[in-house]
């Protein structure tokens, strides 16, 4: 089903294209306009953004799967991305994944039937000094143990 | 060492240190008298002389890289900071960027002045929301005040600078990858040469700098090369964010001058190491070869000891480890990483963090003979230097070094019985 932005969405990517002597240069803030937008980047939505930045949808494809941080299949509403490169693994991070695979039974890249959580290991978030940690939708937490993992899931889940 | 005063994260415990009203109270935008009492040449040879080395990972000395700017093509220059932190074990620029980013943007504003440009890109990477909002709302409150757009502070130069929000790829840390991303495609890395500064972002002359590296000219500019030169070591002068991971008690990121032993860092800062103990410290990100305990002892944090050792200061982020760290597991964990980040492009780099990540899971699940190690260290002889960019000597290096120094690991896994067959691809 084809999507449209909002008016205020092309006005605001307007702006953003201003920035860049190429149009094309502003594909990426394009494909972030359209996950705030959409909540994910379907197919349709890359149509849309092709449309928008004037390049072919194949185009907005490859830039898109390129990129971990495009979600092409919808995420959960609460998408939890576990750090799993070495300074958080040396400090326990095969433990939080372990919670969280046991706690939601969810595997890597599944989204739970209710659509209130999904999953994802993901690689270093630059929390080096705090890990294990985790990203949730964009809010960071740290210094994860087993028991603490427990509880965010906990409040999530009531929220 | 006493008389120390911290350059990078001297506003990082001050109270709104990264509002305008708060950052100018403590001197900042200080340097623009002088910078703007210089002709650029002279700023680019005031950085030259400081002796300031690109704090991204390559420790490519700054002003020589800015003098590298063709004066008079007619075509546009940029100067893109790479805040693209991705680097397994590092951390810091996050902060620079949430504690002070006016700071980064007087590093700018300095560094565009030197080059001759007017339009800058802050390259953050995409999970850095915060640090992307902090930065919008300083750019806007300096334009507001006359830092940043037209005639800053009277001086007739011009600058506006943007942010550009990554999405989550490793490669785009390595600089053409950026620049390829900033231009809205894949981030693959372009052959050098051309370098970047000859044809980089839209096909113009082009810097890339790191955070750390232009939020360090500032102090420069204010104080002169020589008494930059005068701090740290001869060959790593000034201060740097020094970051420790991994098993230490007190992990954490502190700035001091280059040339403190690795050993005191550990005991003094990481209040020692957690759980037994020091087996192997990666000096400079996951990148860079690891060494040994032993080694450890008479290495410095600076450019020269590292290389001495044979090792690279990269980012000046350790990563320790204790005597109980299985050091295959380690590079499983490392070569999972490449093989997940390589972009794709050259075949050496693609396959070959691939099938190294391959062999290891097949040594781990205790499939192999111990003979597979030495087609590791081959397959690494053939990553390295044969690509388009680094990345894929930054698997060679890690699966080098630790083969080589902690053998033992890893033929605890093997089986002298075992027949070699082809790892089944996954």
């Amino acid at each position: 089903m084809a999507v449209q932005f909002k008016k205020e969405t092309l006005e605001e990517f307007e702006a953003i294209a201003k920035r860049y002597p190429l149009r094309r240069a502003a594909l990426l803030p394009a494909l972030w306009l359209a996950q705030r937008e959409f909540g994910w980047i379907s197919t349709d939505a890359m149509v849309a953004v092709s449309e928008l930045v004037g390049c072919s949808p194949m185009q907005v494809m490859e830039v898109a799967e390129f990129y971990t941080m495009y979600q092409k299949k919808k995420p959960g509403q609460y998408h939890l991305q576990v750090c799993q490169t070495i300074s958080c693994l040396l400090n326990g991070s095969e433990e939080i994944k372990k919670v969280i695979e046991k706690k939601l039974d969810l595997k890597p890249g599944e989204t739970t039937p209710d659509g209130k959580f999904s999953y994802q290991p993901v690689e270093c978030l630059a929390s080096c000094h705090t890990g294990p940690c985790m990203q949730v939708n964009d809010d960071y937490h740290e210094n994860l143990t087993p028991q603490s993992t427990e509880k965010l899931i906990e409040e999530l889940r009531k929220k | 060492m006493a008389e120390f005063q911290p350059q990078l994260t001297r506003r990082f415990e001050t109270k709104d240190g990264h509002q305008l009203k708060v950052y100018l109270e403590t001197g900042g935008y200080a340097s623009l008298k002088n910078l703007f009492a210089k002709k650029p040449a002279e700023v680019i040879e005031e950085v030259k002389s400081s002796g300031l080395k690109g704090r991204g990972g390559a420790g490519f000395p700054a002003g020589m890289k800015w003098s590298f700017v063709p004066q008079n093509t007619g075509k546009p220059v940029y100067l893109v900071v790479n805040a693209d932190e991705g680097e397994p074990g590092t951390f810091t620029d996050r902060f620079m960027m949430l504690y002070d980013p006016h700071l980064l943007l007087e590093g700018i504003i300095c560094a565009s002045y030197a080059i001759g440009c007017h339009t800058s890109y802050i390259y953050v990477r995409g999970e850095f929301l915060e640090q992307i909002n902090r930065l919008n709302a300083a750019i806007e409150d300096a334009k507001k005040a006359g830092y940043l757009g037209k005639n800053i502070q009277g001086s007739g130069f011009d600058l506006e600078v943007y942010v550009h929000r990554g999405a989550g790829a490793y490669i785009c840390g390595e600089e053409t990858g950026l620049l390829e991303s900033l231009e809205g495609k894949k981030g693959q890395p372009r052959i050098k040469p051309p370098f970047p500064a000859i044809v980089g972002a839209f096909g113009c002359p082009t810097i890339v700098n790191n955070v750390k590296t232009l939020s360090s000219v500032p102090w420069i500019i204010e104080n002169g090369a020589a008494a930059y030169a005068a701090i740290g070591t001869k060959e790593s002068p000034g201060t740097h964010v020094f970051g420790l991971s991994g098993h230490v008690h007190q992990t954490g990121f502190w700035e001091m001058p280059f040339g403190l032993p690795m050993m005191e860092f550990i005991e003094k800062y990481g209040k020692g190491v957690k759980g037994g103990k020091l087996k192997a410290v990666i000096p400079g990100g996951s990148s860079c070869p690891v060494l040994t305990a032993k080694e450890c002892e008479d290495l410095t944090l600076s450019y020269e000891s590292m290389r001495d050792h044979k090792t690279m200061f990269g980012t000046g982020c350790a990563i320790i480890m204790n005597e109980h760290t299985d050091m295959a597991k380690i590079l499983k964990n490392l070569t999972h990483f490449y093989r997940d980040e390589s972009c794709g492009q050259c075949t050496p780099c693609r396959e070959g963090s691939a099938w190294e990540d391959r062999i290891l899971k097949k040594i781990l699940a205790g499939e192999a003979a111990a003979k597979e190690l030495d087609l590791m260290l081959e397959i690494a002889d053939n990553m390295e230097g044969k690509t388009i960019c680094v990345f894929s000597s930054a698997l060679a290096f890690p699966v080098r070094s630790f083969i080589k120094k902690f053998r033992e690991d890893f033929e605890k896994y093997c089986k002298p019985t075992a027949v070699s067959v082809p790892e089944k691809v996954s």
